[in-house]
């Protein structure tokens, strides 16, 4: 079984956001990087489904130079190999994005029975652009997974909704969107860093077409800039703190 | 003509996207899907594609859920045109701006859309719900084509009721990295059920296999909107705050007084959840048993 899964770099926002001078980014001087996390579980989801039934895991991102370095992560918990579809830095929209996946979907030497992607990045949070590479496709797509089991070429997916989760129940090859929680992904061991350092990697430079969904500037919303009444310190505040639960009606 | 997709005449996020599409001026039309009609994404997302067609729709708008975007998603993939998610704001022309959420609101972005019709989801709570009534909906049934009914819900497996949910509580009660190990959620969960409340945590927790992430509070896990949150031992990561800024006040407790979440909290108490959190505790079983006939 040959599983796909698509991966974006973000940063690792922290408390607080800053942005670029030109407000068209977040400042990340002092940042570190990590993968969205729905889509650390969807990679986690794709090794153990390799782990069960057999095949090899394929990673994608569409990225600057930098984002090889999520790519050796997610080599490093376990995917077989990568495929890095590099850019300039500059953001790539839904449907371009989708656009440049599905051609390395076609180019890659191997068909895939299952497309894996993050229900939606964390920082744009587009939700589409697993819909568009399954429609380009022509294939069927789950979205928000939460309990994925595959047998006998069925896939059979679980998804949260208020009161309980829905079932689908449909064939391969298809592309599911998987949200965090699905499973607890592993974090990288020393020999598998020193593993994914080997593991074959392919680069290509596709042209960003026009955007048509273009990012024109970001803005830090106002919060309502509060400043925290410190209650105390310790456990001396404890009265305190009982007084202002009877006051709001909880107690 | 805008048409709007709406779960229901009762559901709060679809009263909200009709109330987004009204004040966009035009004529608004609601579409649901018969009750019948089980959930089949790009099936609906095909009729919705027929009736713009049918009657020429400028805009096809739908609440920002789970299902309002995927459904536009499908709208966006079947017409090849650009569609916006969760936006708090948009002005139609050639080409269409928006302001939409990103990082779980933790930023906003300006953007143009280029696109017709134009393709957009609301933001939760972008507006206020205007409400509507059952009549105005136009009632459809989803397109007949196998490919696209291939991926339905053939099943729904109702959710086991245990205990208070973390969406719905009126009192959270939650823990970050400073709780230090699962054993530590001990006086997190004698709090919560002091006070009738639910027990999060943040994605730390999860992560480090403390706590199930049904627990988890933030972007990628619950969103939470109770009377008073109680965050311990969180130093506030806007992962974490996207999921609790729905809380009507938060109560942060805390070793470090610069931690980020106080800037979001409205108390504070400053020192070491674990001698605080059990203090707490003990006082509201003093108040009650005085209380106590």
């Amino acid at each position: 079984m040959n599983i796909l899964v698509c991966v974006k770099r973000v940063p690792l926002t922290g408390g607080r956001i800053v942005l670029t001078e030109d407000q068209r980014a977040i400042q990340t001087r002092h940042l570190g990087f990590t993968v969205s996390p729905h889509e650390e579980c969807a990679v986690e989801e794709a090794i153990r489904l390799v782990e069960t039934h057999g095949g090899s895991s394929t990673v994608l991102t569409l990225g600057p130079a930098e984002a090889e370095e999520q790519l050796r992560d997610m080599m490093a918990i376990g995917a077989d190999r990568a495929i890095h579809l590099t850019t300039d830095g500059l953001e790539w929209d839904p449907q371009a994005t989708a656009a440049a996946i599905v051609d390395a979907v076609r180019a890659a030497g191997e068909a895939f029975d299952l497309l894996l992607f993050g229900n939606e990045s964390a920082d744009a949070g587009n939700y589409q652009v697993a819909i568009r590479v399954a429609h380009a496709l022509g294939l069927p797509c789950v979205t928000g997974v939460k309990a994925l089991a595959i047998d006998g070429g069925r896939l059979r997916a679980e998804q949260e909704v208020a009161g309980g989760r829905d079932v689908y129940e449909l064939g391969l090859p298809a592309v599911v969107t998987v949200k965090e929680g699905i499973n607890l992904p592993r974090y990288p061991s020393v020999p598998g860093r020193m593993r994914a350092k080997r593991k074959p990697l392919e680069a290509s430079a596709p042209q960003r077409p026009p955007a048509r969904l273009e990012m024109q500037r970001l803005i830090v919303p106002e919060g309502p800039s509060k400043q925290a009444e410190i209650l105390g310190h310790g456990p001396e505040a404890a009265p305190r703190v009982v007084e202002i639960l009877q006051e709001i009606g909880v107690l | 003509m805008n048409i709007v997709w709406v779960d229901s005449a009762e559901d709060e996020l679809s009263q909200q996207a009709v109330a987004f599409a009204r004040a966009l001026g035009g004529e608004v039309m609601p579409v649901s899907f018969a009750a019948e009609e089980a959930y089949a994404p790009a099936a609906w997302a095909q009729t919705l594609v027929e009736l713009v067609a049918a009657r020429g729709a400028s805009a096809v708008l739908a609440p920002g859920s789970d299902r309002g975007n995927e459904l536009l998603a499908h709208v966006g993939a079947k017409l090849d045109q650009p569609m916006a998610a969760n936006c708090t704001r948009l002005e139609p022309g050639s080409p269409a701006r928006v302001l939409r959420v990103r990082w779980g609101g933790s930023l906003l972005e300006e953007a143009t859309i280029d696109g017709s019709p134009v393709l957009a989801t609301v933001a939760p709570h972008a507006v206020a719900a205007e409400p509507f009534s059952e009549p105005e909906i136009l009632s459809v049934a989803a397109s007949a084509s196998d490919l696209d009914r291939a991926v339905r819900v053939s099943e729904r497996v109702q959710a086991a009721g245990a205990g208070v949910s973390l969406a719905d509580a009126d009192v959270v009660v939650s823990g970050g990295r400073g709780v230090g190990s699962a054993e530590g959620f001990a006086v997190i969960e004698e709090l919560a059920e002091l006070l009738g409340g639910a027990v999060g945590c943040s994605r730390a927790v999860t992560s480090a296999g403390w706590r199930p992430h049904s627990d988890q509070v933030g972007q990628t896990g619950t969103k939470i909107s109770p009377e008073i949150y109680i965050a311990c031992g969180i130093s506030g990561a806007t992962q974490h705050m996207a999921g609790c800024k729905g809380a009507k006040r938060i109560l942060a407790i805390n070793p470090d007084a610069e931690a980020s979440i106080l800037a979001s909290a409205d108390y504070a108490v400053i020192g070491d959840l674990h001698e605080i959190v059990p203090a707490i505790s003990a006082q509201i079983r003093k108040v009650r048993g005085a209380s106590a006939p």
